[in-house]
């Protein structure tokens, strides 16, 4: 298989396409339901509907991303699970998806959780800004594993 | 060719030579490029969704296009940046790579649907009615002409890096 993808030298560039484009999925998302958080958009619908809006994106595009990040170590023997800026990639990806579901996970069980206090509403803000810090990361790892 | 003076100029700046000759600077500005480009594609995809009655559908066109879009210019500004930088490092064969050359090609593809949209199409958007009632089929075409060239863009940016480096990795 992996002789395969390199000796189809469209294989590699089109994967990668498909990977960006996911990641855009992604972190727009992400990015979407942060600054909700922050309180710098969308002000005018609870926190509760913008994560129902953009939730299902994260959670759907994660599985095409773990396709073609696999197809990518296989394709190209350079690239693999012991690069360390690999490994950083994936610590950073399971700190994001935890505190991703820190936010999420309490709105399922109160959609206005996030708005209850002054306290809470400070704590959404901290989160989402950690949330914001690593997914940005998983970014530059990414692109950092070609130099490694 | 009086263009290619110009090109080899840029690449003998100052800052043109540092990121080509840095080992880390190349990557560094690469990977705020990324960022900024899957943030203005992701974005503006939000947007050309709900134009296409696709996602959103709750929510006004005109207020999603608004307040989305301000984050795609910010972070098209940043691309912006960024791919400038990319590009001084090594103009004359970016500017003679056809993958590039498409890239660019799109990009101007993509402002112009974008502008025909502002001054036409998207003129009335604040009348377009209580949601979740579709939008007018010009929008809708807007919309899915948008989401095509961009993928278009991330398409041939990615191929630029394979065709001009000698390592696939660097691509």
């Amino acid at each position: 298989m992996s002789q395969t993808i390199q000796s189809n030298e469209w294989i590699v560039p089109a994967v990668q396409t498909v990977h960006i484009l996911s990641i855009a999925a992604v972190l727009s998302s992400v990015l979407m339901i942060d600054l909700r958080l922050m309180g710098f958009l969308g002000r005018d619908q609870p926190i509760a509907r913008v994560s129902e809006r953009f939730r299902p994106v994260i959670w759907w595009t994660l599985p095409v991303l773990l396709a073609t990040g696999s197809v990518m170590i296989i394709g190209e023997p350079a690239r693999s699970l012991a690069n360390p800026v690999f490994q950083l990639k994936m610590a950073l990806l399971v700190a994001a998806i935890i505190v991703t579901l820190s936010q999420q996970v309490p709105l399922g069980r109160n959609p206005a959780f996030w708005e209850l206090s002054a306290g809470r509403r400070g704590a959404a803000q901290v989160v989402a800004a950690l949330s914001l810090a690593l997914w940005a990361g998983i970014v530059f790892a990414g692109r950092w594993i070609a130099y490694y | 060719m009086e263009i290619d003076t110009l090109l080899r100029s840029l690449e003998a700046t100052y800052v043109a030579t540092a990121i080509r000759e840095n080992e880390s600077l190349f990557p560094w500005v690469e990977s705020f490029h990324v960022l900024a480009i899957t943030l203005v594609i992701g974005s503006i995809a939000i947007v050309d969704l709900r134009l296409m009655g696709l996602a959103s559908r709750e929510r006004a066109a005109g207020r999603v296009a608004s307040e989305v879009l301000r984050c795609t210019w910010a972070a098209f500004a940043l691309a912006a940046i960024t791919g400038a930088l990319l590009f001084s490092s090594n103009a004359f064969d970016y500017a003679h790579n056809s993958y590039f050359q498409a890239k660019l090609a799109f990009l101007v593809l993509a402002g112009i649907n974008m502008s025909i949209f502002h001054w036409f199409v998207g003129r009335d958007i604040e009348r377009w009615g209580i949601p979740p009632q579709a939008t007018p089929l010009p929008a809708r075409i807007a919309g899915a002409v948008s989401l095509v060239l961009w993928i278009g863009v991330v398409a041939f940016g990615r191929w630029v890096g394979f065709s001009l480096h000698p390592t696939p990795l660097t691509g």
